[in-house]
């Protein structure tokens, strides 16, 4: 059994803090992504898991082992690095047997990890390739079944997509779905990029200045965001953010004048002339006929298109509700022209409520 | 009548074809000719008269020639790698060094900016044996012998090896330095991960990185060495006895001494393919160590 536990801990660079006490367990065979801007103390977490850097504060178990002061090669992880990280002077097989090389595996041994490695990997015919004869989405390759024949206990990647372009992006990120389903080892796995941790996660921690914003399933993070940053960080395109106050009996007094009811989730919860933001995602505001058939409540708004992105199946539209630039989703789209002024259905049962002062979500 | 016209690229290369001659390829041709010749610096008549292969014959044959030849090849040698070991220790500890980095190169290179003449002055005086200060050091440590440092010729090939070594380390440890500082970073954490221990990493991943930088060092350091001339002629001059006789002291010796210009010429030629095949055998190595870790062409 392989979990990952990390109580309070901490990173501090000479006086800069990267790391704020961050609590967090991992289930065994989970699949953890944490995500979050750029700079946000992702990969620092993720190298003090691995042991390539030092913990300042806190501690750290893996599979119930306190591994605070244990270098990388005792803590039985792999990673596989944003930049592959592959050993240049070697060939694709000896990258691959080089961890059991180390561990003096005897040599039919190697070969036969190396091979059920590459048959995974679909790397069989490259095996006597340098890696600098290898194209990009092929070293993510080798560098994956360089983690995968030491059978650890846990998978660390930092990154590992975001050097191949957006088609191979994809393909790679279902292989690593179905090797998780395969292995069926922890895997840890830092990104930026929200998509990748919507696919691919059991649960998200979403990540922030060094702190955790929110940690839940994908569908968690979507449905229930804690806060503005998750409501804009999570789903694309991002959720719609308009600048409202609360009157004294449950509606939200727009900025424009505009009044909609309050959603059944927050009622009871504001203060009268509190400053909210009132937040919907682009699927909940519909064209009339161009919609998913929902019972619950609705608002109806009259809204001028400014602008449109067609996608084939669906169209993006952007209007402008009290002053505020959103964006609709449009089902069976026909064809629209800016300035074409259209009847909106809003969802109310699916906005949401943000305190403006404090962005965090009011919701019982 | 037209005047044949010179094409212009040759008239454009013309001063550096004048210069190449003057200074290399005239020379080159010149002690060519003389090393078939007896030619004395005394009697410059001998310069017209064509031995053939005489000078070359009797080189092949000379004890004291290959007796040289081969304290070369040693000195070689035993200077190469120890200045390879040493220079790998200093840039692997200087690489580690976080702070004052930029001075302690400077001070590094300290010895490279010596006159070998003067460095072959500073270790006259310190192997001294009445006054130097090494036997200084070992008669107030107790030691009463006085330890024929540049006499015995043991201990002078020694000195003469410390003396060398001392000057020219820094040329390893500033291109394995170079190395190490172009060495990504992220193979090294990788192999943490796969198990390695620090020895490991280094035996495995960072040495084969640094090869190529090791054998530009080693080509650079076997012609360098190869020619050791003035620390040499200084601590000992190739004395006591021939016992310190390097391929450059004899040389001169032969050639300005004893004035036996076309002798020394031959002997010149013979040398300079031990350079060349040192530098052969070390370019093969070089792009075998490139092309290992990647960096072909
Ligand atoms: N070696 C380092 N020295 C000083 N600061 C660092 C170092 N590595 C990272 N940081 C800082 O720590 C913070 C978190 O970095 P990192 O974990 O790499 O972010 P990311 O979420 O993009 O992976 C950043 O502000 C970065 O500047
Ligand atoms: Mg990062």
């Amino acid at each position: 059994m392989t979990e990952v536990n990390l109580a309070n801990v901490t990173k501090d660079y000479g006086s800069v803090r990267a790391v704020h006490g961050i609590d967090l367990g991992i289930g065994d065979g989970e699949f953890v992504v944490l995500v979050g801007p750029s700079g946000c103390g992702k990969s620092t977490t993720l190298r003090m898991i691995a042991g390539l850097e030092s913990i300042s504060g806190g501690e750290i178990t893996i599979g119930g082992r306190l591994v605070n002061d244990l270098p990388p090669r005792e803590r039985n992880i792999s990673m596989v690095f944003q930049n592959y990280a592959l050993y240049p002077h070697m060939t694709v097989r000896e990258n691959l047997g080089f961890s059991l090389r180390i561990a003096k595996a005897d040599a039919a041994a190697i070969r036969t990890a190396v091979r059920d490695a590459a048959d995974i990997l679909g790397l069989n015919e490259l095996l006597d390739r340098k890696p600098a004869e290898l194209s990009g989405g092929q070293r993510q390759r080798v560098a994956m079944g360089r983690a995968i024949v030491r059978h650890p206990d846990v998978f660390l990647f930092d990154e590992p997509l975001s050097n191949l372009d957006a088609k191979l992006r994809t393909q790679m990120r279902v292989e690593i779905k179905k090797l998780h389903q395969r292995v069926g080892n922890t895997i840890i796995y830092v990104t930026h990029d929200q998509v990748e941790a919507m696919t691919l996660a059991d649960r998200i921690v979403l990540m922030r200045d060094g702190h955790i914003v929110q940690v839940g399933t994908p569908l968690d993070l979507f449905n229930a965001p804690v806060s503005t940053f998750v409501a804009t960080f999570i789903g694309s395109p991002p959720m719609n953010l308009i600048d409202g106050t609360a009157t004294d009996d449950d509606t939200i007094r727009l900025a424009n004048g505009l009044v909609v009811p309050v959603p059944a989730s927050a009622r009871g919860l504001l203060q009268a002339e509190q400053k909210v933001q009132f937040g919907f995602r682009a699927d909940n505001l519909m064209p009339a006929g161009h919609a998913v058939q929902e019972d619950g409540e609705m608002a109806e708004l009259d809204l001028t298109v400014t602008l449109t992105e067609p996608l084939g199946t669906e169209t993006l539209l952007f209007t402008d509700v009290a002053g505020t630039e959103v964006q609709a989703k449009m089902l069976n789209p026909r064809p629209v022209r800016p300035g074409e002024t259209l009847k909106f259905h809003l969802m109310l049962d699916k906005c949401h409520v943000f305190d403006a002062i404090s962005s965090q979500a009011i919701r019982s | 009548m037209t005047r044949r016209r010179l094409p212009e690229w040759f008239v454009l290369l013309l001063p550096a074809i004048v210069v190449i001659a003057a200074v290399v390829l005239i020379p080159l041709i010149f002690s060519l000719y003389s090393s078939f010749t007896p030619y004395k610096l005394t009697r410059p008549s001998t310069l017209w008269r064509w031995v053939g292969t005489y000078n070359y014959e009797k080189i092949l044959t000379d004890a004291k020639f290959w007796a040289a030849f081969g304290r070369t090849v040693l000195f070689l040698t035993v200077v190469l790698n120890l200045e390879l070991l040493l220079g790998l220790g200093i840039a692997l500890l200087m690489n580690r060094v976080t702070w004052g980095q930029r001075t302690l190169r400077t001070i590094l290179m300290f010895p490279m900016m010596f006159s070998p003449i003067l460095v072959g002055f500073q270790f006259k005086f310190i192997f001294n044996d009445n006054i130097g200060l090494v036997n200084n050091v070992l008669q107030s440590l107790g030691s009463d012998a006085a330890l024929p440092w540049l006499v015995d010729g043991r201990l002078a090939m020694f000195s003469i090896m410390f003396a060398e070594i001392w000057m020219s380390t820094s040329v390893f440890a500033i291109l394995i330095l170079a190395g190490l500082f172009a060495m990504p970073r992220d193979p090294l954490e990788a192999a943490k991960v796969d198990g390695c221990t620090p020895w490991q990493t280094f035996r495995h991943i960072t040495l084969p990185f640094l090869m190529p930088f090791i054998y530009i060092a080693m080509t650079i350091r076997s012609l360098d060495v190869a020619r050791a001339y003035d620390i040499v002629q200084i601590m000992t001059g190739g004395g006591p006895a021939r016992r310190t006789e390097l391929l450059w002291t004899l040389m001169s010796r032969t050639g300005y001494v004893d004035a036996r210009m076309g002798l020394a010429n031959a002997m010149g030629y013979v040398s300079i393919l031990l350079s060349i095949l040192f530098t052969i055998y070390f370019f093969r190595k070089l792009s075998a160590a490139r092309a290992e870790i990647g960096m072909a062409g």
